[in-house]
């Protein structure tokens, strides 16, 4: 646990609105530990954005916004910090990217300009050393003649260029842990892959923990060493990418795994049937409820919490863990019955 | 860029050369000539005869357009026969008042309408941005003459704050001179800032919302420079835009302007040049108020290329 850069305990961020409370994010508990990446994954709308967008403290200004809990920056509450404070954290030693490159680069200004801002406001530093910096960084994200790619505009570059401009600007300050919010869903297919495998280069180099939100099993399987699966609102199972796609515990990530197409095989894809909850309106008890094929009386009633599923660092929010150890009744995907049910 | 600014110029020509035509054509539509006016009511058809010859009147239309636009060309613009002055000279005479007043309310709308429209967006929907779009509903609803008057009853008249008329020259006083052109520009200013205001509220709303500004704040940059150095840039694009049409409309307003606080400007010698029927003068002045919007709107564009590095000259 001394490990952690950022623990995250009990996270609730609720956006007060005309059509009343929509519970984003319900009650998320995650961690990610020194130099690892972390994904995050679940079905679009069920508040990925808004955590890493909480933990980073840019939604909860507005009186609109309530995000209660724990964000455990190396032990320290970020929600207790100052606006001020917030902002010598935030870039310097967690930062962010977003998905779409071609929106998140200010289109009035060189991207050279844009990479020197970091280490001008974070380090004092001068026009001309953090110019610099800024073609070190740019040469560092492997974008050829960097000097004169430094002197242009965002609409000069090509979309997985722009991507690789905001990885630059995210690293200029050489930060921690980068929150990359689905930073290849807006690229083409081969980019993508060179903008994954850059990641982990620099992972590799730097040591840089990142936490990687998507909704591609595939990037998490290629690049990711833990995985949290999110549910409307909630992380529902927590574990090895290894654990995760071999193991799943909770009926949702056994849903999501089976959704997959399995390479070679010839077998028809199950998807999750029905919808995600109405963040309006929650259901009493478990979120999964009403598309779980195992759901019991326990699940309409009462909250499953994250509790240890095969081994201790593996979790799952699921009644079904407290069955298990009950009745040692030892269920898991690859049983037979559930599958008829996807 | 400088290529761009004379291929600009090379298109305003044939700009310029229909507003000539429009101008030498429409002088003629209105009832009575130079001739009557000049002579008043008790004269006979001989002597007008006699003085339509002697300023070339007499011949036809198209030949006296022609011989006019020759002129034009080699930089004459012909003889004002009521200032008695060649037209040039009069109109440069006049021209410092006119874009004085022009540069004043411009600067005046930017003031007001920059800090309130960024103020309004980003404090939306709070008591100041209530007051803010109401000042913008009448500021543009308020016809500048009606402004102008009451701003003359008020601070002048009444008040005695400022001279209800009367010209100050800037090489007489310049605080005279200020005070004599505040209250003009303020009447014509305040149209094109509460349009311009309504712009860069909505623009900057809009900008606000944009990714990049996200990605600024969490680069960890403070929200003043947020506001003066990520957004302002992007948010001006438009406005400029809606600064320069509206610096056109302007130039019209000054004639209505410059009649009321009684200032000598080109607006104020159009009017004279319409009553007293003063075809040259007339004919200079439109030609000079049109030269003058063709180039407003190069400079906006100029400054809009500065503001948005996609556009390249
Ligand atoms: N400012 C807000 N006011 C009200 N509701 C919001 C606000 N921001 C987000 N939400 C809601 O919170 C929920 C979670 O949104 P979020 O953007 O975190 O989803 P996501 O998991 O990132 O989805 P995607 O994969 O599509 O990006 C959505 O239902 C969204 O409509
Ligand atoms: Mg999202």
């Amino acid at each position: 646990m001394a490990d952690n850069i950022l623990e995250v305990r009990d996270l609730k961020t609720h956006f007060h609105t005309n059509d009343g409370v929509v519970k984003a994010v319900d009650g998320v508990d995650l961690h990610v530990e020194k130099g690892e990446i972390l994904a995050i994954v679940g079905e679009s709308g069920c508040g990925k954005s808004v955590t890493s967008q909480s933990i980073m403290r840019l939604i909860g200004a507005k009186s609109s916004e309530k995000v209660s809990g724990e964000i455990l920056y190396h032990g320290e509450d970020l929600l207790s910090k100052t606006e001020k404070e917030m902002r010598q954290i935030r870039g310097k030693d967690m930062s962010m990217v977003f998905q779409d490159p071609m929106t998140s680069l200010n289109p009035a200004y060189k991207v050279g300009t844009q990479i020197a801002e970091m280490p001008i406001i974070h380090e004092k530093k001068d026009k001309k050393s953090s110019w610099k910096r800024a073609i070190d960084m740019l040469t560092k994200v492997g974008i050829p003649s960097p000097e004169k790619r430094a002197s242009q505009y965002p609409h000069q570059f090509s979309g997985g260029m722009r991507q690789r401009g905001v990885v630059a600007m995210s690293l200029a300050c050489d930060p921690d842990l980068i929150i990359a919010d689905e930073p290849t869903t807006a690229l083409d297919v081969t980019i993508q892959a060179q903008v994954l495998d850059l990641l982990r280069k620099l992972r590799d180099d730097t040591g840089t923990a990142i936490m990687m939100i998507t909704h591609d099993l595939g990037v998490v399987a290629e690049l990711c060493d833990r995985v949290a699966v999110m549910y409307a609102g909630k992380i529902v199972e927590e574990g090895t990418v290894a654990d995760i796609f071999d193991n799943p515990q909770h009926p949702y990530t056994q849903g999501l795994i089976h959704s997959l197409p399995k390479p070679g095989s010839r077998e028809r894809l199950k998807p999750i049937e029905g919808q995600p909850p109405n963040l309006h309106n929650l259901p009493e008890g478990c979120r999964f409820q009403d598309r779980c094929p195992f759901v019991m009386d326990v699940c309409r009633e009462k909250q499953p919490e994250l509790v240890p599923a095969d081994k201790q660092d593996h979790q799952a929010a699921c009644w079904l863990m407290g069955e298990e150890e009950n009745d040692g009744d030892g269920r898991t995907g690859e049983s037979e019955e559930p599958e008829k049910t996807f | 860029m400088i290529a761009y600014i004379i291929r600009r110029l090379l298109i305003a020509i044939p700009v310029l050369f229909g507003i000539s035509l429009i101008a030498f054509f429409m002088v003629r539509l209105v009832p009575g000539d130079t001739v009557t006016a000049m002579l008043g009511n008790s004269y006979t058809p001989e002597q007008a005869e006699a003085l339509r010859a002697q300023y070339g009147l007499d011949e036809p239309i198209i030949t006296q357009y022609i011989l006019w636009l020759t002129n034009v060309l080699q930089g004459d613009f012909g003889f004002s026969h009521f200032t008695n002055t060649p037209v040039l000279e009069a109109i440069l005479l006049r021209l410092p008042v006119t874009i004085e007043l022009a540069l004043l309310s411009v600067v005046i709308a930017v003031i007001l309408a920059i800090p309130l429209g960024t103020i309004a967006a980003l404090k939306r929907n709070s008591k100041f941005d209530y007051g803010a779009s109401l000042f913008g509903m009448l500021g543009i609803s308020i016809p500048n003459f009606w402004l102008g008057t009451l701003m003359i009853l008020f601070f002048s008249l009444w008040a005695g704050w400022f001279p209800s008329g009367g010209f100050v020259g800037l090489y007489e006083s310049v605080w005279g001179n200020l005070q004599s052109m505040i209250l003009p520009a303020i009447a014509l200013g305040t149209a094109v800032g509460a349009v311009a205001m309504r712009m860069t509220r909505s623009s900057m709303l809009e900008v606000t919302n944009q990714d990049y500004i996200k990605m600024a704040r969490a680069k960890g940059v403070s929200s003043r420079r947020l506001i003066t150095k990520h957004a302002l840039k992007n948010a001006l694009v438009p406005v400029v835009t809606v600064l320069g049409i509206q610096t056109g409309y302007l130039l019209g307003g000054s004639v209505v302007v410059e009649q009321i606080f009684g200032l000598p400007g080109v607006g104020q010698l159009a009017l004279q040049a319409i009553t007293n029927r003063d075809y040259a003068l007339l004919q200079g002045t439109i030609l000079f108020i049109a030269s003058a919007f063709v180039i407003v709107n190069l400079i906006v564009d100029i400054i809009y290329g500065f503001l948005n590095p996609q556009i390249r000259y």
